[in-house]
């Protein structure tokens, strides 16, 4: 039996010869001391396929129509149990090949493996992250549901900013003038052919130049990259020390991608696919658009950023942090690789991965956003006030006051909190402020009467706290 | 790479080194031949390809009068959402070939038409009838009633969709998502 099958190999192999072609990648020599910290490009791409797989057979029931759309993902998340996980594992899967690029980029930029030979590795390393980004987006906006085509008109708006060819951007994003027939299917081609075909593009040269230019060795301090020597020294280094891919570092690369897919398969079991919002309708407009998680830092610096100056970080912030990663290695082909002898690495990962959070989890309960459904304050938080501050109180909530600013434990966080605002502010103060607004305050001199802004500008005056009569 | 004799067939040049026979001349003839027709073909098919996927970068859709309801329906000094189909919906759109927009009386014969989308980013701003106002979700965009900018992010006022009465009845001209702010003027 063992005899028979060696033959069909053997048949096999003298006519294609695929050992003669994969034999000499397996056996090329690696640095030893690869640890694993190098494990995160292997598992990306395997994250990569994952998604391929994962959507593929998505594919065969999901509908790539306005009208319909909607309701194939509402079956593959309902009622296909097989659907339903796989489509868990696309999610998960997706969000852990963005996690992996982050931290391969944060181990090559660490280890300055960017540096000669390997430049165009990072910069076309740059060019699919960036490509993955644009997938995971692609792929939020098939679920065709309220979320997703609110994100396309941000997102057209948002391209719209871009000088010259704004316009003829933003165009592009909803594949018309409006949201339409057209937007949906535009965007499946984009992400089931178009964006996949280019990832793989790129994969090609990517992977390739692994072969060609070497694994770069773990850093030594005191050892700086020289143009002239580098590759000679590098295999000399390896005549002595290296060792063979596979397997002795290629076991690193499979144990962790497999540890990758267990876990993404886990959180899908136990997790389950995103949560659908409402269908998609246009003319719904009670409604709070948000992109996945991966975006959301980028929705939350959108919020903060000086307001003079959104058209230029809308579309400035993304191509500049492009341009500096990929041109990054042309300004620092060579010297000391280790990331001690750079210290400010570390600085830039850390500002960088501390930012990102922050941002991300501002989004979570964003101050900025006004509370449409605060309620009412209670008898319990106005307390025994007069009428007038009675009706004051009716009107800080009617006039829309609590949406952005908080008493006690109600409404927003856009404003300044007014629980003790009667401490702080006169009348005649609290007056002037209500008429004439201020720093991203409207003015409500045109909007309330001026027996209600009596009646408000009462209620906040009693807004002190309250005395302790025991003491 | 491998310590294997190298598959005679897939060596080129002639045997025993030197140039391989045959005229150089054509031989340059014949390859720079084969680019040209090869990048012609491409060419040939990768011209309407790449206009096709680009073609929505100038879509110029017909700007239809959509008739909203009659004027009676609507109170002078109130605002209110209203619905209408877009310029240009497919068969095949569903819901999406729907748009809103904000409608305000102001007086027996004037209307006012705001986008719903708001200024900075697009999200659908909502109206508050008793503050008077229109708030965004997003980002915390304020703007008066009449789509003048009050807080928040957003460069400009809320864009305006142009607006008619033809025999009793308010119609809205259909309009581009007003992604530049520029919202064409009814012709």
């Amino acid at each position: 039996m063992l005899g028979m099958m060696r033959r069909v190999t053997d048949w096999i192999e003298e006519r294609m010869g695929i050992g003669e072609l994969v034999k000499p990648l397996m056996d090329h020599l690696v640095p030893r001391g690869s640890s694993w910290l190098y494990v995160f490009g292997s598992a990306t791409l395997f994250a990569f396929i994952l998604q391929v797989v994962t959507g593929v057979a998505l594919s065969f029931t999901y509908i790539p129509s306005t009208s319909q759309a909607y309701q194939s993902l509402k079956f593959i998340t309902d009622n296909s149990s097989l659907d339903h996980f796989l489509r868990a594992v696309h999610y998960f899967g997706a969000s852990a090949m963005v996690v992996l690029v982050g931290l391969h980029m944060i181990r090559t930029f660490l280890f300055a493996s960017y540096k000669y030979p390997r430049e165009a590795s990072w910069m076309s390393g740059t060019v699919l992250a960036f490509l993955t980004i644009a997938m995971a987006f692609t792929g939020q906006i098939l679920r065709w549901d309220q979320t997703a085509i609110w994100t396309v008109v941000v997102g057209a708006q948002q391209a719209g900013y871009t000088p010259v060819i704004g316009g003829a951007l933003a165009r592009f994003m909803l594949a018309g003038e409006t949201l339409g027939a057209q937007t949906l299917s535009q965007f499946f081609a984009l992400h089931v052919f178009v964006l996949p075909v280019l990832i793989a593009l790129m994969l090609g040269p990517h992977l390739w130049m692994v072969v060609r230019n070497g694994i770069s060795e773990p850093p030594k301090r005191g050892k700086p990259v020289n143009m002239a020597t580098y590759k000679q020294e590098y295999h000399e280094m390896l005549k002595h020390e290296g060792v063979p891919f596979w397997p002795d570092a290629a076991w690193r690369d499979v144990v962790f991608a497999v540890f990758m897919i267990v876990v993404v398969i886990g959180l899908a079991i136990v997790m389950g696919p995103p949560h659908l919002a409402g269908p998609p309708d246009p003319t719904n407009l009670i409604t709070h658009p948000k992109p996945d998680w991966y975006l959301l830092w980028y929705f939350s610096v959108l919020a903060l950023v000086p307001h003079f100056s959104t058209p230029y970080v809308i579309i400035g912030g993304p191509a500049v942090i492009f341009a500096v990663m990929f041109f990054l290695p042309l300004f620092a082909r060579q010297g000391e690789r280790h990331p001690l002898r750079r210290p400010w690495t570390f600085g830039v990962v850390s500002i960088v991965i501390v930012f990102v959070i922050a941002m991300t989890s501002l989004a979570g309960y964003e101050p900025w956003s006004p509370r449409y459904d605060a309620p009412p304050l209670p008898t319990t938080v106005v307390g025994t006030v007069s009428a007038k501050a009675q009706a004051g109180a009716q009107l800080f909530h009617d006039k829309g006051c609590e949406e952005c600013h908080r008493i006690a434990n109600y409404g927003g966080f856009r404003g300044p909190n007014l629980t003790y605002v009667g401490n702080r502010l006169s009348a005649q103060e609290l007056t002037w402020r209500i008429a004439n607004g201020g720093h991203n305050m409207p003015k409500f001199a045109n909007i309330l009467s001026a027996k209600q802004m009596d009646e408000l500008v009462a209620f906040l005056q009693s807004r002190k706290p309250k005395l302790d009569a025991s003491k | 790479m491998t310590d294997k004799p190298k598959n005679p067939t897939a060596e080129g040049g002639a045997p025993g080194g030197g140039p391989p026979p045959g005229n150089p001349d054509r031989r340059t003839f014949l390859s720079r031949l084969s680019i040209g027709l090869g990048g012609f073909a491409a060419l040939l098919v990768g011209v309407p390809v790449i206009l096709d996927i680009f073609k929505s970068m100038v879509a110029k859709e017909p700007r239809v009068w959509r008739t909203i309801g009659p004027v009676s329906k609507f109170q002078v000094g109130k605002t209110v959402v209203v619905d209408f189909e877009n310029s240009n919906p497919k068969a095949w759109a569903g819901s999406s070939a729907q748009s809103s927009a904000y409608l305000r009386r102001d007086s027996e014969t004037q209307f006012t038409s705001f986008t719903v989308n708001c200024s900075h980013l697009g999200c659908p701003v909502r109206w508050e009838q008793q503050a008077d106002l229109f708030l965004c979700p997003c980002h915390g965009g304020v703007y008066y009633a009449n789509g003048d900018v009050a807080a928040g992010p957003p460069p400009r006022p809320l864009a305006r969709y142009p607006v008619r009465v033809r025999g009793g009845n308010v119609e809205i001209l259909t309009t581009p998502v007003p992604i530049d702010g520029r919202v064409p003027k009814a012709s």
